[in-house]
């Protein structure tokens, strides 16, 4: 308990972000309107206008059914299939005279069939029930008048009330952020089970309500709260709170989202505003889509084919029985007098033969009913769920480090386990393990750390060099800190400052351990700092800073502070950086910078970004090292690694005052542009930088990763890999996991050319597209002809393309010759490439080759590649459960696919398949 | 980062998500699953076709052995005036139906001989007729009443019938009486219909009722005081034929017929196949270790095992012309159209 104590002072001071005050702009104007509607009203939940609106409860239901509607429901789902509303008609016709055979030999199997798929529902329903219950029957504090708070379950909270949600405690709704434990009205959201990041999120009440940090606070508080109306978009948000007749703009910032986790905060105070079903998980929640196995849709075409055949039987027969039933009787006169036509009933009577023959038909259909295999389905299903519990409890597939088994979410796909013709994997966290380590850098021109990569190793192994062993004895001795692997004396240990450009390398470092978003844990037995970071890399940095004498151990909001080793003394001195603003990491701003003031009063700007957007921010003096670096990056990249640039700038007071004024202005807009605005303001500063050096991050492979690929290509199946990593890092990982060897020849279809940089300065934007466009079908057409005339001799081609180039490779009249291209490669490389692309890439793959595809990813970002394949692999990894979440396969590691697919798909399939072929011999056999 | 996952370790407890271990979970259990070799194929052809081929050749033997008259004489034994018109003699139960065929033996035929008709295109298979009986009535007197799915010949003159239905009703009423080299000989109908039908299935207290005295005859009547159970002419008709072609057993002779023999057989031809345009045979037959006359069985096993055979030096041809690895990768799908994955 003291340890937290101690904690919560700590953070109390925390804040990483500038929050200025929002004001009432663009969408804001919208409340009140159309989709706009919802009105709260805080703390007063039992007030007649509240009790008007009548919103939703918090109770929440993932079941399918419920006890009314099971019967109805599940009989539907179930007479969806074809053969069963066959055999349906069959048991009600078999209750009439028509009927060749008993009424009960006719509906006991259906009922036998149906009651085993319906029964196996249930039991998957009461699952999610006892769920249900659980979350439903959690307790959680809520403001019940007088300034007290009591226990209530969650299923009983209404829109309106005000709730207390203590440390490590998920949110029960979606609440508005009134108040927290920290002075400030701040509190740290981990929300893994929404989106899959691991960081850390700040959230920050209103000024307004921020000071009410007592339970007694609440017991006249009244706000109306108007808003937007439930929606699905988890990172927008629209409203207003009324508090005194004084209006205030909510934002995102204030919403805490069901199903996220309150973090090192010790309380909050919230209102609720969206409940149950209402709440923004809720909404974001559609089921996977529902995925057949090849070997169902073929069984599926030959019970077609079969009740073809009985049709077409039942059809002659009944026309043959016609006419010999109408000939019967001709003229008064009996032809089969045995059958007594004149007496008989309209079955079998020869005056209305044609409503013998249509009667007649419809026993036939009955009679030949065995054609139908109503019991194939049955079986087939009882064998997936075995073939299931297979997988699941395969000790090969189990991960002792993680804890986690192998886990087949759906046993529809099997068997397609087996027919795996082309695997599209992510890289990151897929084939690499997401955990970086801080192993090489440049500073002022000179590259430190003797580390070997993973990479240089593969190389090096493929050549058959001897750096191997040497490698293995270095490995021993090496201290384990997680995420730094850096190993170079002249540095180590305060040694730098004995290197030429030893200010630099102080500036370099000191950049490490300032410029960053990361959150330092003080371990309070042995005074250790741990950090939690948005990404590895971060960490990495960090860490490596700490590692080389400038531990980073506060954040306020205000200041960062770091233990610097003072060269001239040797000591250590606690240095303390105020912090002005953050400019924050963006994809499509590729860096990220902090303006700080120094304690001699200096105003700098640290800046790290990718060294596509960094040199051309460098300053005219500040170009100093800008050839070595560059080679040393290029030299990086070829190891592997992920380079990142740094540098800096001293800003002078009046520039700066300047800039936070226009950014506070930006960053307080509520308009929709308002990033855009920001960004744009950011960019103005971000240049004539001074170049420090670069920082070469490795992202390790996983255990066995290459030795999997290996044996899946003898198998015959492609493998190909989308990444949104850059060209040089995907190539690299892709030789170091064997995908490219040093035979082949690479066609690499990159619209990142000089030429193309320039045509997209150009004005004409369409134009630009255009001639890229052009360019990038050249380039195919090329690859294409390279491709037809090699035939072997020259070995196997590998297909590098880049994200840009492939949104033009995906277009309708391009795909066609780019997928002819891709599948004549052995490998085939995708960098760059945005979610959106990689599912785009796989549903071409999925539906020109008609092969069967196999997704694996473990992030947020590859969901649309799995759910598009036809089979999705989730790794349960570190990047939390979205991806696992809408896979139909979930294992641990990369390599566990090896086993998956050459052992249990090999099985899966041949026993199902034998079991279809056999059950329908055994069809015949009964007709025969 | 380390924090967090020691905090969620002590939490979930020390329970762990490993699967247990077993034989049968791991899917180690030992198992068989023979492969099958060129040689265990050309092995199994041959075993196959040389015990197939001399037991067809047996079979067809045996069937050879079988001595077999058949005779047509629905046609034949209608008297010339009525060529025209064949209905109007059979259903005229005024006209003489008495008719004479005369048969030789061929061979030296082995008592007994058992005497077949052989009714032709009549449907005992039909729905409506199969149906058309009531078993409960047929084995006990208490359900004498009982004559559910026998319309519409359930009741006459609104009394049941006993047996009820149209299989009863259309029972085949020609009878023959045979004399060789003119002296009669006794034909025997006992034992003639299955045990299990007398004794499990046809009542011995279950007596003929108003049977055949409606407005329309159909076949045979029986006489009313002798118990259904005893009445194996009726019983062997009403174990329904599956095919429109069939034999039915009307009796034997436990005498020898010695070849050359001519056989005079007097035929009642009372039973009506003409409306239908059935034929009608008398069929004498001895019988061997395989039944009847039946070529079929030899033939067919001669035909598989020939078959077989065929297969077996085939497969020993390609093994010798064409000889391959067993399990050579070469031959795998992905292999014979390489598409740069050789490794």
């Amino acid at each position: 308990m003291a340890g937290n104590r101690r904690k919560k002072h700590h953070f109390s001071r925390i804040h990483a972000f500038s929050c200025g005050k929002t004001s009432f702009k663009g969408d804001h104007s919208l409340i009140g309107g159309p989709g706009f509607s919802r009105v709260v009203h805080c703390n007063d939940p039992e007030s007649f206008e509240a009790s008007v609106l009548n919103y939703s409860g918090n109770y929440v239901r993932t079941t399918k059914y419920t006890l009314a509607t099971f019967f109805p429901k599940a009989l539907f789902e179930q007479f969806r299939r074809v053969a069963n509303v066959y055999f349906l008609i069959c048991a009600i016709l078999s209750f009439t005279p028509l009927s060749p055979y008993s009424a009960v030999s006719n509906v006991l199997p259906l009922v036998v069939v149906i009651g085993a798929t319906m029964g196996k529902e249930v039991l998957e329903d009461w699952r999610r029930k006892k769920q249900d219950i659980e979350v439903n029957n959690r307790k959680v504090k809520v403001h019940c008048g007088e300034g007290a708070f009591d226990y209530t379950k969650w299923r009983d909270l209404k829109v309106g009330d005000v709730v207390k949600v203590e440390k490590d405690e998920f949110f029960p709704a979606d609440l508005i952020l009134l108040s927290s434990s920290y002075e400030e009205a701040i509190c740290y959201v981990e929300t893994t089970n929404l989106d899959g990041e691991t960081n850390l999120k700040l959230k920050q009440a209103l000024d307004a309500t921020s000071n009410m940090h007592e339970d007694s606070n609440f017991q006249n508080f009244k706000a109306i709260i108007r808003c937007e109306d439930p929606n699905a978009n988890l990172y927008t948000f629209v409203g207003s709170l009324e508090l005194e007749e004084q209006q205030y703009p909510l934002t995102p910032q204030q919403l805490l989202l069901r199903d996220s986790k309150l973090r090192n905060t010790d309380c909050i105070y919230g209102a609720v505003i969206f409940t149950g079903r209402d709440t923004k998980v809720f909404q974001n929640s559609t089921g996977p889509p529902s995925k057949r196995s090849k070997v169902e849709r073929r069984m599926d075409k030959i019970i077609y084919f079969l009740f073809g055949i009985l049709v077409l039987m039942s059809f002659i027969g009944s026309i043959f029985f016609g006419i010999a039933t109408r000939e019967d009787l001709q003229d008064g006169k009996m032809k089969r007098w045995y059958l007594r036509p004149d007496d008989t009933t309209a079955y079998y009577d020869p005056k209305r033969a044609a409503v013998a023959a249509v009667l007649h038909f419809l026993t036939a259909l009955m009679l030949y009913g065995y054609l139908i295999p109503i019991s194939l389905y049955v079986s087939i299903e009882i064998v997936k769920i075995l073939q299931s519990i297979f997988i699941n409890q395969d000790l090969h597939m189990y991960y002792e480090e993680t804890d986690k088994p192998a886990r087949a979410r759906t046993s529809n796909l099997n068997e397609e386990l087996g027919q795996v013709d082309t695997i599209l994997s992510d890289k990151t966290g897929t084939l690499t393990c997401n955990s970086m380590e801080f192993i090489k850098c440049s500073i002022a021109g000179t590259s430190y750390g003797r580390g070997v990569t993973e990479v240089e190793r593969a190389m090096a192994r493929r050549k058959g060099s001897p750096l191997e062993e040497e490698v293995t004895e270095e490995q021993e001795d090496k201290a384990s800190i997680k995420g730094f692997n850096f190993e170079d004396e002249r540095i180590m240990n305060g040694s730098w400052d004995n290197e030429p450009h030893a200010d630099v390398i102080q500036k370099f470092l000191r950049l490490l351990a300032t410029c960053h978003t990361a959150l330092p844990e003080v371990d309070e037995e042995n005074g250790k700092i741990s950090y939690e970071a948005e990404s590895p890399d971060e960490a990495a940095f960090v860490i490596a800073a700490r590692e080389l004498g400038f531990e980073f151990y506060e954040r306020t909001q205000t200041s960062i502070s770091v233990h610097e080793l003072d060269p001239v003394t040797g000591t250590k001195v606690e240095r303390s950086y105020s912090l002005l603003n953050v400019l924050e990491f963006s994809s499509s701003r590729k860096r990220m910078s902090v303006i700080v003031r120094s304690e001699e009063g200096t105003l700098l700007l640290l800046s790290k970004g990718a060294d596509s957007v960094m040199f051309e921010r460098l300053a005219e003096n500040g170009r100093e090292f800008e050839e070595q670096t560059k080679e040393h990056i290029n030299e990086y990249a070829d190891a592997g690694l992920r380079t990142l640039i740094l540098a800096y700038r001293e800003l002078d007071e009046k520039e700066y005052i300047q800039f936070n004024e226009e950014f506070t202005e930006a960053k307080n807009s509520v308009s929709a542009d308002r990033e855009e605005l920001a960004e744009e303001i950011a960019e103005k500063i971000e240049k004539n930088l001074i170049l420090l050096g670069a920082t070469a991050v490795e992202d390790k492979l996983q255990n066995g990763v290459p030795e999997c690929i290996d044996k899946l290509a003898q198998a015959g199946i492609k493998l190909w890999v989308l990444t949104g990593d850059k060209m040089e890092t995907a190539i690299n990982i892709g030789f170091a996991c064997s995908l490219l060897r040093q035979g082949m020849r690479q066609v690499i279809i990159s619209s990142e050319t000089p030429e193309s940089k320039t045509l997209e300065k150009s004005e004409d934007k369409s134009a630009a597209a255009a001639a890229l466009k052009a360019s990038v079908l050249h380039q195919l057409i090329r690859g294409k002809e390279l491709l037809d005339s090699s035939n072997e001799s020259l070995g196997p081609l590998a297909l590098i393309i880049d994200g840009k180039s492939l949104t033009y490779a995906l277009e309708d009249d391009v795909k066609d010759l780019f997928l002819e291209l891709a599948i004549g490669c052995a490998s085939v490389i995708c960098c760059r490439s945005s979610p959106k692309q990689k599912a785009l890439v796989t549903r071409l793959v999925k539906t020109k080759t008609s092969s069967t595809t196999l997704a694996i990813g473990d992030g947020a970002n590859d969901v649309g590649m799995l759910q598009e394949a036809d089979i999705g692999v989730g790794i349960s990894g570190v990047e939390g459960m979205q991806a696992v979440m809408s896979s139909d396969i979930a294992i641990a590691q990369f390599r566990f696919l090896e086993r998956l697919l050459l052992v249990h798909g090999h099985w899966c399939y041949r026993r199902i398949s034998s079991m279809v072929c056999f059950t329908l011999k055994m069809l015949i056999d009964k007709l025969g | 980062m380390k924090g967090r996952r020691s905090s969620s370790d002590s939490s979930s407890s020390s329970k762990t998500k490993k699967p247990q271990y077993s034989k049968f979970t791991q899917q180690e259990l030992s198992a068989c699953k023979p492969i099958l070799t060129p040689g265990y194929v050309i092995g199994i052809f041959i075993i196959v076709g040389v015990v197939f081929i001399p037991v067809g050749i047996i079979s067809l033997f045996a069937s050879e052995n079988v001595v077999e008259i058949v005779d047509r004489y629905d046609e034949g034994c209608i008297p010339p005036n009525y060529s025209d018109d064949m209905l109007a003699y059979i259903q005229n139960s005024d006209t003489n139906k008495t008719c004479t065929r005369s048969l030789k033996a061929t061979k030296l035929m082995k008592s007994p001989v058992y005497i077949y008709y052989q009714l032709d295109n009549f449907y005992q298979n039909h729905r409506r007729y199969v149906k058309s009986r009531n078993d409960k009535q047929l084995w006990s007197k208490k359900h004498e009443d009982e004559t559910k799915n026998c319309a519409p010949e359930a009741t006459s003159n609104g009394l049941s019938i006993v047996p009820c239905g149209l299989i009863a009703w259309s029972l085949f009423n020609d009878s023959y009486g045979f004399s060789i080299k003119n002296k009669m000989v006794k034909v025997s109908k006992k034992n003639i219909a299955w045990e299990s039908d007398k004794k499990h299935k046809f009542g011995s207290d279950v007596y003929p009722k108003n049977f055949q005295n409606g407005v329309l005859i159909g076949g045979g009547k029986l006489n009313s005081s002798i118990p259904l159970s005893k009445q194996e002419a009726l019983i062997v008709w009403m174990r329904t034929a599956a095919l429109p072609t069939f034999r039915k057993l009307y009796g034997r002779i436990e005498s020898d017929i010695q070849a050359n023999d001519s056989v005079t057989v007097i035929i009642e031809n009372n039973y009506n196949t003409y409306s239908f345009g059935g034929k009608k045979k008398l069929v004498l037959s001895t019988t061997t270790w395989i039944g009847g006359k039946n070529d079929f069985l030899g033939i067919a096993y001669i035909t598989v095992g020939g078959l077989c055979l065929f297969l077996a030096i085939s497969f020993i041809l390609v093994y010798v012309v064409m000889p391959r690895p067993l399990g050579d990768p070469a031959f795998l799908s992905w292999n014979r159209h390489p598409a740069g994955h050789q490794i």
